[in-house]
């Protein structure tokens, strides 16, 4: 039996939207405590953490995202751990969002000219200090812009994991499509609204990034 | 005669007697293949000046920042004010509280105000309060002239004052030692003098000073001491009348003739 498109259907995908942008929030603040740490240590002077770093960066870089959830949905399985779809997407996608964030984050860091660090040593600060009071604050302000347009990658990112069976908004959309089965309209509605989602933030790193241009203070 | 322990200007001995602040003894660095610095010996004296010329190239930046362990160094001895520089942590901070470092490129951090940069590691590695970290942050920016400048960001200053905020800063730690690395090359012509001043105020206090420099009216009205460096070796050292009226060397005439001709 098939039904219309009709406005229960396009308030359902609406609903949807809640757990893309909860999922999309869960990934973006995991992956920024896990990406701190993979950006720290791809600038370490130690050379096994800038080792580890690397190479995690490079696996979740050099996988596609949903290979990546596959291996944790069904990894999870394998090793006993009954992992729902909702778990598994979170930590699959704080892992990658950590991967890419770290990177975009080492750049930021390294960024800080040689001569903040000089300046900090020689004063006596160690590292930790050094870190948080010199070279963090001056990172931070080139890390917003990219950071904010990344976070559009992130709410992108979260319809993958439709495929291991979270309701989010793809997924609503399949499940309407397969009631309406009118494919073009509904997925074009999903479409719209991810696009809502997103062109807002995508503005809004441009904006950033032009002020954080401008000549400082 | 004055006391051993303050030295007076222009050229008198330095106190021989006084303690040794620096010592470095068979000094050896390389960047890969090449050596920087060959077998360096030098002893610092606690309220002596020493003013370090040279080529560029010549390793007397990469000698200061040994000092300091900015640049490490691979053989050889360090010792500053009793503490030998080894591959411990312990010994680099000891010996970091103690010398204060001023750069050519000034290296203030863009992101806090005068007075937060001459607070900051007072705050962060002595642990003193907040209003005594304040205090002494002001009574330096007040001796460096420029307390008015206090809530302002770097970015906001001249070259020269920005200069002179870097001098108040390593100040704020009470250092036993200051190192100079070409303190005024970064400055436009007309800032030069205002830094020289402050300098030339410190080492009237009696601050024990290491200084790269070109600027040989400073070297000879400050300094007790110059040497002179070459592809990493200290080819001669002197007071400064005989350093310039007669230098030894070959290589310190050619030197000296490229800089004092014109």
């Amino acid at each position: 039996m098939i039904r219309a498109f009709g406005y229960n259907e396009f308030l359902f995908l609406l609903s949807a939207v809640q757990w893309t942008l909860l999922l999309s929030v869960i990934a973006f603040i995991g992956g920024g405590i896990v990406g701190l740490f993979v950006a720290l240590g791809r600038t370490s002077d130690v050379k096994p953490l800038r080792l580890l770093a690397t190479g995690y960066i490079q696996l979740f870089q050099g996988t596609p995202l949903l290979m990546q959830l596959f291996l944790v949905f069904f990894g999870a399985t394998v090793v006993g751990i009954d992992m729902s779809p909702w778990v598994a997407a979170a930590v699959g996608l704080t892992l990658n969002t950590s991967a890419f964030l770290g990177e975009i984050w080492r750049g930021c860091i390294q960024s800080v000219p040689r001569g903040q660090w000089e300046a900090a040593s020689s004063l006596g600060l160690r590292y930790p200090g050094l870190m948080r009071y010199v070279i963090l604050p001056q990172a931070v302000k080139v890390a917003v812009p990219p950071t904010v347009g990344y976070l559009v990658q992130v709410i992108k990112g979260t319809s993958l994991a439709a495929i291991i069976g979270f309701v989010e908004l793809t997924r609503a959309g399949q499940i309407v499509n397969n009631a309406t089965f009118q494919p073009f309209l509904v997925f074009g509605i999903v479409a719209a609204i991810y696009f809502a989602l997103c062109w807002p933030l995508s503005l809004l790193s441009q904006r950033l990034e032009a002020r954080y241009a401008a000549p400082s203070r | 005669m004055a006391l051993a322990t303050e030295p007076t200007r222009n050229g008198v001995a330095p106190p021989m007697s006084a303690d040794v602040v620096i010592r470095m003894e068979g000094v050896q660095k390389w960047y890969d293949q090449f050596q920087v610095l060959k077998d360096i010996d030098l002893e610092v004296h606690r309220g002596e000046r020493i003013v370090i010329c040279g080529p560029s190239g010549s390793g007397k930046s990469t000698l200061i920042r040994c000092i300091n362990q900015l640049e490490r160094h691979q053989k050889g001895r360090i010792t500053v004010n009793g503490v030998e520089l080894g591959p411990h942590h312990r010994q680099l901070d000891l010996v970091r509280r103690e010398v204060g470092m001023v750069f050519q490129s000034f290296n203030l951090f863009p992101h806090l105000t005068v007075l937060e940069n001459c607070m900051l590691a007072p705050l962060k590695v002595r642990g003193t309060t907040k209003a005594e970290a304040k205090a002494t942050a002001m009574r330096y920016l007040e001796r460096v002239r420029i307390p008015e400048q206090a809530d302002k960001y770097p970015g906001q200053l001249s070259g020269g004052q920005q200069q002179r905020v870097a001098i108040a800063r390593s100040l704020c730690m009470n250092p036993k030692v200051m190192l100079f690395d070409e303190p005024t090359s970064a400055l436009d012509p007309e800032m030069v003098k205002e830094v020289l001043d402050t300098m030339i105020g410190l080492a009237e206090d009696g601050m024990t000073m290491l200084c790269v420099t070109h600027e040989m009216g400073f070297a000879k009205s400050v300094a007790h001491r110059v040497i002179f460096m070459d592809r990493g070796e200290i080819v001669e050292q002197n007071t400064p009348e005989e350093f310039f009226s007669a230098p030894k060397s070959e290589r310190t005439r050619s030197f000296l003739g490229q800089i004092l001709a014109h």
